[in-house]
């Protein structure tokens, strides 16, 4: 197997791996965070424009650790910075 | 597959490049201030009004009315950076549904500079209402050996504001260009409509974020740590 085989097929591995184990705990985060908002609306309905505000602000804030994986995965599979390399070096 | 509109070269000359991001960059600002001007030519103080005039004061007392709620301080002080901020993300990202225009804020180099401007904006603004030596104490706060840790913290949160924009608005584009070549006809208009709802609430997200840590900045300290209580920090 050359390198640009293995580079290539190690890149995608990771890519799904990281998707997959990276999305897991933002989505349970994220979902006790709306039980527990949905939770408070219920008893306060008067209070469900703060309640919502600091839901999203603090969803935001939780998915961004998802968000950092699907930048990586992306970055594997579209912007590989050793793939680029290897292609100019067997190019060039 | 291109995943920044940095990558799309639009006219070069020696050197000089002009990609995609800053075409739209300069015609998303263009539209903001000719638009603000036509509609300001003429305001009215009645009860008839333009219909853009009211689109304005709506927007404006929305910014006014969230810096009052989140950060609890008069607006009038930061209603222009983080009104500009507001506008500008909202409208590039409402734009990214137009056929032929990448939003700017799909580009890492957009979303980094806003998040530098919030990075400058909040110890400028720390500065000006609490003097050098009453900012910077804040950093040695409880002791002076979480210094390091609050530099950092500073530091990543500005990462983390740049990155959060920059990966929902490249996400939203690209998944509508993987679900293009899944299912061609339905998925891909949907995933449009969600994205005008993830855009908007980005952009509000980003004015929300750069509120709190202004007003946290700017908070002036009137008992011991009787303001540490909504003192929050964005990782």
């Amino acid at each position: 197997m050359d390198s640009l085989t293995l580079v290539s097929l190690v890149s995608i591995f990771t890519a799904g791996l990281t998707m997959a184990v990276g999305s897991i705990a933002p989505a349970l985060g994220e979902g006790r965070a709306l039980s527990q908002a949905l939770l408070a609306i219920a008893q306060q309905p008067d209070e469900a424009n703060a309640i919502t505000r600091t839901l999203f602000v603090g969803m935001a804030m939780v998915e961004s650790t998802g968000i950092y994986c699907l930048v990586i995965a992306m970055i594997l599979l579209f912007a590989n910075p050793y793939w680029n390399y290897l292609v100019s070096r067997a190019g060039g | 597959m291109k995943i920044t509109p940095d990558q799309i070269i639009v006219w070069q000359w020696g050197f000089i490049h002009i990609n995609a991001t800053l075409v739209t960059t300069w015609g998303v600002m263009l539209l903001l201030v000719v638009v603000s001007a036509l509609v300001t030519r003429k305001l009215s103080t009645g009860m008839k009004m333009s219909r853009m005039q009211n689109l304005l004061e709506v927007i404006v007392t929305f910014l006014n009315r969230q810096i009052s709620d989140v950060g609890r301080q008069e607006p009038a002080e930061f209603l222009g950076f983080i009104g500009t901020l507001f506008v500008f993300i909202a409208a590039s990202n409402l734009l990214g549904v137009v056929p032929g225009i990448d939003p700017p804020t799909g580009s890492l180099s957009t979303t980094t500079a806003l998040a530098i401007c919030v990075f400058v904006a909040v110890p400028l603004y720390g500065i000006s209402r609490r003097g050098v030596i009453g900012y910077f104490k804040d950093y040695a706060k409880p002791s002076i050996l979480m210094l390091p840790f609050n530099i950092m913290g500073e530091l990543s949160r500005t990462l983390a504001l740049a990155v959060r924009l920059f990966g929902n608005m490249m996400s939203g584009t690209m998944i509508g260009g993987i679900l293009l070549a899944v299912t061609p006809l339905v998925f891909p208009v949907i995933m449009n409509l969600f994205g005008l709802l993830t855009g908007l609430i980005q952009a509000y997200i980003f004015t929300i974020l750069a509120t709190v840590f202004i007003s946290a900045a700017v908070e002036v300290q009137t008992g011991a740590g009787s303001s540490d209580t909504h003192q929050e920090k964005g990782e």
